[in-house]
């Protein structure tokens, strides 16, 4: 069962970057707008070593994870190889200017 | 539409790696053929003297599974050699009758082992070393007889040798000339090569000359005679005396060729729709017989067959490596000298050690190393860069290791190194994973190898060591591509310098202009060239170009350093390391009030708030901003510290102000940005207590003025700055340490520091643009002081509204929707 939250409008999300989303329950959520406006959402915790996806630099639907610099796809959550390891997605979609995450 | 039709004849290294860059740049372009005489798919050849050693198996070698050639829809006849080519209908015909249209072909039917026109040759037992089939029957050879002659003591032979004698054989080499390898080693490194090689059990015959190959019972060869009457048994006997181009199917066919197939800078035969690369063909007049040319040629060949058009081969230097476990010998380039050259050797024959460097006008051509090869790859570096080396001609010879990488200290030998030792440092790769990945994986480059094992990927301080190792592991496959001409990433072929004289000779100024201008081949760039165009962008047109915040990395995002926790460290400037009563007070209510965990004192001389949380962060900065601190960019590739001593104004032995000096120019650099972080220092004297040395512009106080030092470095690899000139003013030193710095700034790579800028282009160029040219050291001053004209402290701009944003986590609200 998806509940829909509000989260912000798109423009609040820069291109190419991300917000963090806070839940009261849980662990951040990253947020991504890449350069074609599509949304992503993402566990903000890099399989490599737990670093913050929503600060890592955001090209193509991927995002070099600040850290050691792991690239992990936005679409399905994966690490791009060589490396290997898998992230949490969150369904996310975009209406009327406005960005809502399922939780 | 039907799509044109594409053969290739030879499924060999360059063959398929032409089609491998094609179907990288155009992948849908052609319905693509190929035949290929051998009965595997393409293998790598170069990795058969291992497989012959004992360590490898075949099946490790496959570059291309037969999966891959389907995946990618081509159609490939294994076994089946091509007999014919119908230039006039367009089709090739096979020895089977199978037949294949064209609308381009290409040829890479590689070469064929020279068989010694002597008595015998055909016999049973009598071989050349090419393929899998005669790497096979030599281990079988092995497992049935005893007595195995190798003729032809070139880099083939020993591999040969020394694989036979690993199997067990009584292997003697015959050797027409006076000692082994006497093209690249001279007498002296010969014998020691000799040596070595006896000790491990090989014999030599030296000076022979082979009359005839004896027959034995039931048609196989038993011996082998020499013109001066000797004999000696021999039930296998390898030809490794060279090898000829094969294009006898190209000649048959009327294509025009001499000792090759013929081709132009385009890859192109007489007939324009015909290509050809590889061992087989003659560009300018070479056959070459290594793997690395023969790729620059598939790039070039693939390129035209997309129908880009750009990218011309203009003929390569080469490098090669002797792969017998345990031997180190490495060749490149001109090694042999000739008019107008001087040579460079050192010989140290009881070290076994022996290396010549070959010179021509201030430029380094070739060079042969036997026993400590550690620096081939730098060598060969140099030479690819053709860079005027006059002024470290004095040590050339003995490496670029006289000063050593931190971090893997001693082991700088890689052919020395066990599977066990550790290369990388950063990342905890050892040398076994990196050998084991160059041969399972095919790699042949460094940008290769850090992709598939993150090796040399972090610091990049094991670059070099990764380096050897490929030397080492795929001998001349290995090439490193002039510096200048390396690509910025994968997203494109453009090298930084192209990349930046673009962006100043077509006026971009943005990166979707540079983007399309130089056909990247992704919408958005990566994290590897998105930063640098931004930085190349603003530092050539500072006030037309915007600065692009998504395309730096976060630390200069948030104007904070990352920890491994995800939280920040915010370190404030404390210009020229001085401080007060009252920053200190600032400092430590915002370490209580924001539960600061680690206060410390910085390498850099300032103070550190570790471990704060980013939505803290611009909550921190008003505070110290109330308190008149600024951002100390401890952050950026930007200016860092200066560093001072405490000088003439204090120290019983100061000459100059120091604290003064270092002040007015951290004041001047203020928010400057670079290809890579920037740090000086002043001391008041020669005692120089404040590293000057170390530091990209070191100040040193003399009584008469200042000395000017530049590109020094205290990181990965300590360098000591280089004495640039002597000034007399405060102003002067500005002056020309502003210049130099513009300079870098202008013309630097990203990520590189002053001392990597200053090693490619050396301190003359230097002192040209910045001591002797008045002038156009005060324009450079003056375009540094317009660029910084609009220096504002990040951490103020930060703090408003829209920059502000990202700093604040958002708390999901419930709807219904
Ligand atoms: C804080 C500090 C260590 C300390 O506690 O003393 C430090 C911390 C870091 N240094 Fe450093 N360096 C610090 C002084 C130095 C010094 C000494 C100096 O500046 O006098 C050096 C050698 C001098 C030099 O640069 O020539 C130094 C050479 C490096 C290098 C190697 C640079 C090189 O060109 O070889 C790196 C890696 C890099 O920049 O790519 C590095 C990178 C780093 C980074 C930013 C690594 C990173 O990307 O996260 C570290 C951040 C740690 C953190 O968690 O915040 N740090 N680092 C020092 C801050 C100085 C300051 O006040 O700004
Ligand atoms: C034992 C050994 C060790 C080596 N070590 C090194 C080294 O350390 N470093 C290095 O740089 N180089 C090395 N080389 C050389 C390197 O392997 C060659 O330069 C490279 O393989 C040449 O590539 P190519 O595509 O031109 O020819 P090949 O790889 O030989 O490919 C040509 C292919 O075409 C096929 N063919 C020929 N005629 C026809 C036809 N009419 N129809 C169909 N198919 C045909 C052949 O069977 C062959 O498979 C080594 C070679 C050998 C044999
Ligand atoms: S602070 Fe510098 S030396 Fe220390 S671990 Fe980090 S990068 Fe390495
Ligand atoms: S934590 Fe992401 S790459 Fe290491």
């Amino acid at each position: 069962m998806h509940h829909w939250k509000l989260i912000c409008p798109l423009e609040d999300i820069p291109r190419q970057g991300s917000r963090i989303v806070r839940p009261q329950d849980g662990d951040d959520i990253a947020v991504f707008r890449t350069a074609d406006d599509a949304v992503f959402a993402l566990h903000d915790k890099c399989p490599h070593k737990g670093g913050p996806l929503s600060q890592g630099l955001v090209h193509g639907h991927k995002v070099t994870c600040p850290l050691h610099g792991w690239n992990i796809g936005l679409e399905d959550g994966q690490a791009v190889a060589p490396d290997v390891g898998h992230c949490d997605r969150f369904e996310v979609k975009v209406e009327n200017g406005q960005v809502y995450l399922a939780l | 539409m039907q799509k044109p039709r594409l053969v290739l004849i030879g499924n060999g290294m360059a063959g398929v790696r032409t089609v491998e860059e094609l179907l990288k740049i155009a992948p849908d372009r052609y319905e693509i053929t190929i035949f290929g005489a051998e009965p595997h798919p393409n293998y790598n050849r170069i990795l058969l003297s291992p497989v012959l050693a004992g360590e490898m198996q075949v099946r490790e070698i496959v570059l291309n599974e037969l999966d891959w050639y389907a995946e990618n829809g081509i159609r490939l006849h294994v076994g089946k050699e091509v007999v014919r080519i119908d230039r006039v209908a367009r089709k090739v015909i096979a020895s089977d009758g199978t037949e294949a249209a064209y609308d381009r072909l290409l040829i890479a039917t590689g070469s064929t082992p020279f068989m010694l026109p002597v008595p015998g040759n055909d016999l049973a037992g009598v071989i050349g070393y090419r393929d899998i089939k005669d790497t096979d029957e030599m281990i079988d050879a092995a497992t049935r007889y005893r007595h195995a002659v190798v003729i032809g003591g070139g880099l083939l032979g020993l591999e040969a040798a020394n694989g036979l004698k690993l199997r067990g054989m009584d292997v003697t080499v015959v050797h027409l000339g006076p000692w082994l390898l006497e093209r690249q080693l001279d007498e002296v490194a010969g014998r020691m090569l000799q040596k070595s090689l006896e000790d491990k059990g090989l014999k030599f015959l030296l000076q022979k000359q082979t009359e005839a190959l004896l027959p034995g019972e039931g048609g196989r060869v038993a011996g082998v005679r020499f013109k001066d009457g000797m004999q000696i048994p021999a039930e296998l006997v390898v030809m490794a005396a060279g090898i000829r181009p094969n294009y006898a199917l190209a000649e048959k066919s009327g294509i025009y060729c001499n000792r090759g197939i013929v081709v132009n800078d385009t890859m192109q035969t007489y007939d324009p729709k015909v290509y050809a690369v590889g061992e087989c063909v003659s560009h300018r007049g070479i056959a070459y017989g290594l793997v690395a040319p023969l790729f620059e040629q598939a790039k070039v060949a693939a390129n035209h067959l997309a129908s880009y058009g750009i990218g011309r081969y203009s003929g390569s230097v080469t490098s090669t490596k002797l792969k017998v476990t345990g031997i180190d010998l490495f060749s490149a380039g001109e090694y042999m000298g000739g008019d107008g050259t001087e040579e460079i050797v050192l010989n140290d024959p009881h070290g076994g050690v022996y290396k010549k460097l070959v010179l021509k006008e201030n430029k380094l051509v070739g060079g042969v190393m036997y026993g400590d090869t550690a620096d081939g790859p730098w060598y060969f570096q140099l030479l690819k860069d053709g860079r005027d080396i006059h002024e470290i001609r004095d040590s050339l010879i003995f490496g670029q290791s006289r000063v050593g990488d931190v971090g893997h200290a001693g082991k700088n030998k890689a052919a020395e190194m066990s599977d066990s030792a550790e290369v990388c440092g950063c990342n905890g790769v050892t040398k076994g994973c990196i050998v084991k990945a160059i041969k399972e994986k095919g790699l042949f480059t460094l940008d290769e190898v850090k992709k598939h094992t993150k090796a040399a990927s972090s610091c990049g301080s094991c670059a070099g060591l990764v380096e050897q190792i490929l030397a080492a592991t795929i001998g001349g496959a290995y090439t490193p591509a002039a510096s200048d001409k390396k690509p910025v990433c994968a997203c494109t072929e453009h090298s930084h310098q192209t990349v930046r004289t673009a962006i100043r000779d077509l006026k971009l100024t943005s990166k979707e202009e540079v983007f399309s201008a130089l056909n990247w081949s992704t919408v958005d760039g990566c994290d590897k060239c998105r930063p640098a165009v931004n930085y190349y962008l603003i530092s050539t047109w500072p006030h037309l170009a915007k600065d692009d915040p998504q395309s730096r990395l976060i630390n200069e995002r948030s104007h904070a350093n990352i920890q491994k926790d995800g939280t920040y460290s915010v370190v404030p400037r404390m210009w020229g390391g001085l401080t007060s009563p009252a920053e200190l007070r600032a400092i430590a209510d915002v370490a209580e009030k924001y539960q600061v965990p680690t206060v410390k004192m910085t390498g850099g001389a300032r103070v550190d708030l570790l471990g704060i949380k980013k939505e803290d962060l611009p909550n921190v900065w008003a505070d110290l901003n109330a308190a008149g601190m600024v951002s100390g960019h401890a952050y950026g590739k930007s200016i860092r510290t200066v560093k001072t001593c405490v000088g003439a104004e204090h120290c019983r032995f100061g000459t100059q102000k120091s604290m003064d000096m270092g002040i007015k120019l951290e004041r001047m650099l203020f928010d400057m940005y670079a290809p890579h972080k920037v740090k000086l220092a002043v001391s008041g004297c020669p005692r120089n207590c404040a590293e000057a040395g170390i530091k990209d512009v070191g100040v040193i106080g003399v009584d008469s003025g200042y000395e000017l030092y530049v590109g020094g470095n205290g990181g990965i690899k300590t360098e000591v700055a280089q004495f640039l000139c002597k000034v007399t003013s405060d102003e002067e030193v500005m002056e020309y340490a502003g210049a130099f710095l513009q300079l870098y700034r202008e013309e630097g790579w990203y990520l590189e520091r002053t001392c990597h800028y200053l090693e490619r282009v050396g301190l003359d160029y230097v002192k040209g643009r910045i001591v002797e040219d008045e002038e156009g050291r005060k324009l450079l001053q003056q375009r540094l002081l317009d660029s910084l004209a609009h220096a504002r402290d990040p951490w103020e701009s930060s703090r408003e509204p829209q920059p502000v944003k990202q700093f604040i986590p958002i708390v999901p609200i419930t709807v219904d929707a």
